[in-house]
Order: structure tokens, then C-alpha cells, then sequence
């Protein structure tokens, strides 16, 4: 981890940006809420009353798709974080731009999957299933949400040439944050789909 | 007032957060009282079962999270920052933050007590009644219809977000904002300590928060996460309560141990005996705390295996428990000890926290837990450890650093008092609970017959919790009455070791003139190998920028109640109201102007 020089205003203690360090706490802390989340969805695993069962109604090729386009979705933060940081904002804004849209896409799938799965007779009070499922991945959904609407505005912010290199470690931190819900993602799609 | 609206100083926050938790200190105290005062005989009438519930769960909400942490929180925010060197925290506009979370959540606790007409109820009261640990499933709506559960769960997660900013923001602040010289084995020890408690304020609060949502799910939405019609488990509620509650008991314990580690050595003109081996068993402690939880569990049927596992981990907490005791005992041997109500504090925070400590290893013994659980044996316990451990040593505190934060010394007569009769009401009040509790009195009912033969203890009890109400008038009239007085405590009253006696009292706004270069663990002592540091100049060499305020903390806050008031009154557009003002809140505060 190498700190950008441009970015460092402050001398710290530990030589790492404050707002960097905070964002890490933050991420460990969300381990826990994303933990809890995943327990309580393993606790409840195969204790539903009545169907429909995980196993009538998740498809795992289309959330195949969805994880393969969040992981794109990474990839083109990767590039953005790398585009800002030479100053290059012509890429910059492009990467941001197309990590936003990959988000969307993702959850267009998602916004999908919940209504093809109510149409198939699962609420959210259906079942344990059904109430595990959507507050799990509802709660990703939300952070994804959250992750778009940042990413946006940072696109913003770039087209008024508002975010340029001094900026990298804004967008490095936002690019933190977006790897996190992609790693809590595959975490989500090995859990809830693969290992049924 | 507009400067306090929007104040970004941390000292001023610290302030803000002493006074604010302070009076829910008094509510909660009262609401104490009134329960002693129901109890004083058999088949008391004073109040009805419903009101009784109401105030047992009020009074523990409130002095958990309104009171404990957040007079904790008080002296993070004042004096950790001097502590380290730093002219302010990591992030102040979060600080701000927190505070106005903080007071707008306990207000909307409180505001429970009279929103009943509100809501159709029958009296003027919908407090949340369900316990504070709100076991399922007296908080499912089959049970719970009234809004009083409500009030609780978004409250409580309101306050949640107060607690992980400061968190955040404390954890920064130590580990980044030290003075040169300032390495990790240098900190204070109550700077460690906080340290520490923000490490299990941000990995405990997330897993309560989700608790919460499940339950507000339940409430709200329909399912069934609690609800065993529907397959679910309420032994899931009591998981995530105490694997969130047990890391919570050390969020209130290790910042008063911090307070003593401080105080001790002051009074006693010693460093503290064995600070590594202090500092060390502080972390020790809240590893352990996270291993523990299902000891609040035993009754449950969790099978011998999981209890002797928690059981062992448990009793293992007593080791570095006792390990830190004795560094403090060591602390004074030898000493040059000093009376002052600040040290006696010091002192019966280590000799009621020891019994507390007891009678919490004979709560680890999975057996005897059974005949304890639910008996007034376990609210002596958690009295001991939270009274006589977290409110003593946030005493010490307060006395120790009162000059510090207002330039004025607390009366010594008045605090002598205050010591003496705090320490015999609270054994009057809280020993005879273990006895009450052992012969079988259960807690959380609103009487009790005669024939149960308890009538003593709880006559005891009584006249003790009153006299601790005393004795904290006393002390709220020593606050009061010291702010009549000029401002003349002098920069280091008690001849403190530390670099927040290294300014005057109170500190400038910018706090050190110079930020020192520190080069040892006691800078401010003369010791066998070295000398003291250098005083600081009177006046800055060159002016010292100091942030400006900001009010899109307080805005940013003011949007969370209103989105719980919204969601208490089942209008939508209300919750999305207030969503919107945080959502502005956040952009205005990320985008304005506002250089640290």
C-alpha cells in the first residue's frame, strides 16, 4: 500500500490517511453487521414451515450473470482508482462512470430476482427463507444501492472538474467500499446459492 | 447558543455530552427511586405491574446508554485529545455528530413517557416495557401491540449509530493524531482503555443493530424471526442481544478502569504499578468479553458442552480482572497517598468492583447460575459491577478532571459527603439484593407477598437507593454551586503526570500552544531517569488555526428521529422526510468548506 503523496495533507502517527483509517474500521465493523446477517440466514437454514424451498426457486445461473457483472463492476473500479491517480480524468470519468452502470445492472438483477421470486409465491413473510433471503440480500442490495449513488456522485463531481488527482484518495476510498460489497457478495452467493 | 449548535470542539462536546448524560443520570436515578419506592413493603400499591415494567426497563435503557457510555463519553471527548497530544480528534464534525444523535435518540426514549395520547393508549405513558434486554417474545406485536417496543428498538438504533461514529472516530484519533514521541506504550492508560472499548464499541453495536432490524421486521413487516409460529427461534434474539450485550458490559467497565489507572498513580505520587501488564490485560479482557455471552444464557437448555465452554470462558476473565487489581493495589503500596474524594472514588471502585467480580464467578458456575437467574441475586451483581465499577469510577473521573474541563475545583467538604454516603447507600442498597435474591425473590415483579420473608431486604434496599439519591444531589449541588466561583484551578491541581495538565485549566480553544515532543510515560514527573518536560509558552508563537463550526452535523442528526417518528406513526412520507434531511445533511457536510 503505497500512500499517494498528493493526497496527504496531514502528518499521522501511523502514516495512513485518517479518513483511510476510519474507512477500514468502518469495513470491519460492517463484517460484523454482514456476519450477523449470515448467521441468522444459517441458523434458519431448512427450518421454513412451508415452501417455497431455496432450492424451487433460486437460479443460479442467472445470479451467476449478477456476480460475474459485480465482479466486472470491480475491475472497472480498479481502473478508474488507477486513471485518477495519473490524473488521467478522461478515463477516470469513463471508469467511474461504467463501475456505476455495472452496479445498476446488478441491481436491475436483483430488482428481478425479488419479483420473479414473489410471483413464484415467495413474500417476505412467506417463510424463514423468504424473510432470511430478502433481509440479507436486501441489506447487500441497500449497501450496492449506496455504492451507485457515491459513484455518481463522483462522476458528477468529475464532469464539473471538481475530482481530479488531488482527489485519488477519495475515490480509492470509495473504491474500498465498493470492492467490500463485492467481497460480501461472494460471500452471499457462495452461502445462499452454491451450498444449498 | 449558536456556537454551541455548532460547535466542532471537542471540549466543548465533551461539556455538552457531561450535561446531557448527566440529567438522564437523574431520570434514570428517579426512575430507581420510584421502584425502591414500590418495594419498601409487601404488596405495594404505589404503581401498577404496567408501570413497574415500564420503569425497570426505562431505568436500565437509560443508564446504559444514556447515562454510562455516555458520561464515559464525556471524557473521551475532553480529555483524550489532550491526552495524546492533539489539538482535536480525527474527525469533528463526526464528533458533533454523535453527540447530536446521541441526545436527539435518548430524547426520543424519553419522549415515550407522554406520547401515549399520541397513540390512542389508555395513559399517558408508552414506555418501552419489555426489559432492556427486550427478550422475545414479550416484544412479538401478538404480545406487544402498544408502540412501546417501538420506542425501543429505534431508539436503541439511533443511538447505535452515535456510539459506532464515535467509535470510528476514537479509534483514528488514538491511533493517528499523537504527538511526536507519543508511541503506543506511552499512552495513558485511560487512553488505552478507550482504545480498546471503541475496538468493541464497532464489532458489538453491528450485531445488536441487526438484532433490531430483525425485530423491527417482526414488528413492522410480519416475519417471523422471533415468532415461533412462523419456525422462529426466540433463543436467536438472546443470542444476538448478549453476543452484543456481554462486549457491551466491558464498553462500560474498561473506560472506568482507564479513570482509576489515572487516578491512582496521581494520588499515590507512583507511576502505575505494571502498565504494560495493565495495558495488556485491558486487550486480554475484551478478547475474552467476546467468548462469554451465552453465560446469560444457562436457563435456556444450551446442553453441558456449551456450558462448560462458556463457563470456563468466563472464569478465565477473572484472571487478567485480578491481574489489573492487584497492579492497582500495587499502585498504592508504597505511596504517598493523598485522601482526596477522587482517590477514596478510586478506591471503592476497586472494593465494590471485587465484589461484583465474585459474584459474577458464582453467576460463571453453570449450576449455581441456575438458582440465581432471574433472582434479585443477578441485579446485585450487575450493581456491583456497574454501580460500584463504572459510576464510581466515573466519579473519580469527574472529580479528577473536573478543574481541567471548567477551571474550577469541586468542593472537597462536599465531595468527602458525597464519597461516604454514596458508598454506604449503594452497599445498603445492593448487598441485601444478593440475600433477597438467593431466598427466592424473583426481579422484574411488581410485589412481592410477606410470607416470602423478604420484607427486610427490601426495607434495606430502600433506604439505601434513597441515600444514594442524596448523596447525588449533594453532588449535582457541588457542580452547580463551584460554577459560582471565579475560574482559578491551576493548570496541574493534583500534580498530574500526564499532558493535559500541561495547559491551563481550561484549555484554550486550540488546546497546546506548541504541540509537545514527548519522550516518556510520565512527561509532566521528575523520576529517577528523567526530568520533566518543558513547560509549554503561555501564548501560541504563531496563530493556530482552529476550525470553524458546522451545522450539518446537528441537521444531518435531526433527520434520524424524524424518520422513527414516521415509522412510529406508520407515515410513510414522514420517514421520508427525514431520510431526505439526512441525505442533504450528509452532501452539504461532505461538500462545505472545512479545514482541520
Amino acid at each position: 500500500m503505497t500512500p499517494h503523496p498528493v493526497a496527504h495533507a496531514h502528518r499521522t502517527s501511523m502514516g495512513l490517511d485518517s479518513r483511510k483509517m476510519a474507512f477500514w474500521a468502518f469495513i470491519g465493523s460492517e463484517c460484523l453487521l454482514f456476519g450477523s446477517l449470515i448467521s441468522t440466514y444459517l441458523v434458519y437454514k431448512g427450518r421454513s414451515l412451508v415452501g417455497p424451498y431455496p432450492h424451487e426457486v433460486l437460479n443460479i445461473p442467472f445470479t451467476s450473470f449478477s456476480t460475474f457483472d459485480l465482479l466486472m463492476s470491480s475491475l472497472a473500479m480498479v481502473l478508474a482508482l488507477a486513471a485518477v491517480q495519473r490524473g488521467d480524468m478522461k478515463q477516470g470519468k469513463l471508469w467511474l462512470l461504467v463501475t456505476a452502470l455495472l452496479g445498476m445492472v446488478f441491481l436491475g438483477g436483483q430488482f428481478w430476482e425479488f419479483s420473479h421470486f414473489v410471483r413464484e409465491g415467495l413474500g417476505l413473510t412467506t417463510n424463514l427463507f423468504g424473510s432470511t433471503f430478502y433481509v440479507l440480500t436486501g441489506t447487500h442490495g441497500a449497501h450496492v444501492t449506496v455504492g451507485v449513488i457515491w459513484l455518481l456522485t463522483l462522476w458528477v463531481q468529475a464532469l464539473r472538474g471538481k475530482l481530479g488527482q488531488r482527489q485519488a484518495l477519495t475515490v480509492e476510498i470509495t473504491g474500498l467500499y465498493w470492492h467490500f460489497v463485492d467481497v460480501v457478495w461472494i460471500v452471499i452467493f457462495t452461502v445462499v446459492y452454491l451450498i444449498q | 447558543m449558536k456556537s454551541w449548535l455548532t460547535t466542532t470542539d471537542h471540549k466543548r462536546i465533551g461539556l455538552l455530552y457531561f450535561w446531557t448524560a448527566f440529567g438522564f443520570f437523574l431520570i434514570g436515578g428517579t426512575e430507581a427511586l420510584i421502584i425502591r419506592a414500590q418495594l419498601v413493603r409487601p404488596e405495594g400499591i404505589g404503581v401498577s405491574a404496567e408501570t413497574f415494567n415500564q420503569l425497570f426497563t426505562m431505568h436500565g435503557t437509560t443508564m446504559i446508554f444514556l447515562a454510562l457510555m455516555p458520561l464515559s463519553a464525556a471524557f473521551f471527548n475532553f480529555i483524550i485529545p489532550l491526552q495524546i497530544g492533539a489539538r482535536d480528534v480525527a474527525f469533528p464534525r463526526l464528533n458533533a455528530f454523535s453527540y447530536w444523535v446521541f441526545l436527539l435518540g435518548g430524547l426520543l426514549l424519553n419522549a415515550s413517557f407522554v406520547a401515549g395520547p399520541l397513540f390512542g393508549a389508555d395513559g399517558l405513558s408508552v414506555a418501552p416495557d419489555a426489559g432492556w434486554f427486550a427478550y422475545a417474545n414479550l416484544t412479538s406485536r401478538q404480545f406487544s401491540v402498544g408502540p412501546n417496543v417501538d420506542f425501543w428498538l429505534l431508539g436503541l438504533q439511533i443511538l447505535g449509530i452515535a456510539s459506532l461514529a464515535a467509535g470510528f472516530n476514537f479509534i483514528v484519533t488514538i491511533l493517528n493524531m499523537r504527538a511526536p514521541g507519543m508511541r503506543m506504550l506511552r499512552l495513558p492508560p485511560f487512553t488505552w482503555m478507550t482504545l480498546v472499548t471503541q475496538f468493541l464499541v464497532i464489532t458489538a453495536f453491528p450485531v445488536i443493530t441487526v438484532a433490531l432490524v430483525l425485530l423491527m421486521f417482526d414488528r413492522f413487516f410480519g416475519t417471523h424471526f422471533f415468532v415461533p409460529s412462523g419456525g422462529g427461534d426466540p433463543i436467536l434474539w438472546q443470542h444476538l442481544f448478549w453476543m452484543f450485550g456481554h462486549p457491551e458490559v466491558y464498553i462500560l467497565i474498561l473506560p472506568a478502569m482507564g479513570i482509576i489507572s489515572e487516578v491512582l498513580p496521581t494520588f499515590s505520587r507512583k507511576p502505575l504499578f505494571g502498565y504494560t501488564v495493565v495495558v495488556y490485560s485491558g486487550v486480554v479482557i475484551a478478547f475474552l468479553g467476546w467468548t462469554v455471552w451465552a453465560h446469560h444464557m444457562f436457563s435456556t437448555g444450551l446442553g453441558p458442552i456449551a456450558d462448560s465452554v462458556f463457563a470456563g470462558t468466563t472464569m478465565l476473565i477473572a484472571i487478567p480482572t485480578g491481574v489489573k487489581i492487584f497492579n492497582w493495589i500495587g499502585t498504592l503500596w508504597g505511596g504517598q497517598l493523598r485522601f482526596t474524594t477522587a482517590l477514596l472514588f478510586a478506591l471503592g471502585f476497586i472494593a465494590m468492583f471485587i465484589i461484583g467480580g465474585l459474584s459474577g464467578v458464582s453467576h460463571a458456575a453453570a449450576p449455581a447460575d441456575l438458582q440465581q437467574t432471574d433472582t434479585y441475586y443477578v441485579v446485585a451483581h450487575i450493581h456491583y459491577v456497574l454501580f460500584g465499577g463504572t459510576i464510581l469510577g466515573l466519579f473519580a473521573g469527574m472529580y479528577y478532571w473536573w478543574p481541567k474541563m471548567t477551571g474550577r475545583m469541586l468542593s472537597e467538604r462536599l465531595g468527602q459527603w458525597h464519597f461516604w454516603l454514596t458508598l454506604i447507600g449503594m452497599n445498603l442498597a445492593f448487598f441485601p439484593m444478593h440475600l433477597s435474591g438467593l431466598f427466592g425473590m424473583p426481579r422484574r415483579i411488581y410485589t412481592y407477598s410477606a410470607e416470602l420473608g423478604v420484607t427486610r431486604f427490601n426495607q434495606l434496599s430502600t433506604v439505601g437507593a434513597f441515600t444514594i439519591g442524596i448523596a447525588t444531589l449533594i453532588f449535582f449541588w457541588n457542580l452547580l454551586s463551584t460554577h459560582r466561583r471565579p475560574i482559578n484551578a491551576p493548570n496541574n491541581p493534583w500534580g498530574g503526570a500526564t499532558l493535559e495538565w500541561a495547559m491551563a485549566s481550561p484549555p484554550p480553544v486550540y488546546n497546546f500552544t506548541v504541540i509537545p515532543t514527548v519522550a516518556n510515560r510520565l512527561p509532566l514527573w521528575q523520576t529517577e531517569r528523567h526530568a520533566p518536560m518543558e513547560p509549554l509558552p503561555e501564548r501560541p508563537p504563531a496563530p493556530i488555526h482552529v476550525p470553524g463550526g458546522s451545522w450539518w452535523p446537528m441537521i444531518t442528526a435531526l433527520g434520524m428521529p424524524v424518520m422513527a417518528i414516521g415509522a412510529l406513526s406508520r407515515l410513510l412520507p414522514i420517514v421520508l422526510v427525514g431520510a431526505a434531511v439526512v441525505i442533504v445533511g450528509i452532501y452539504r457536510w461532505a461538500y462545505e468548506p472545512f479545514e482541520t
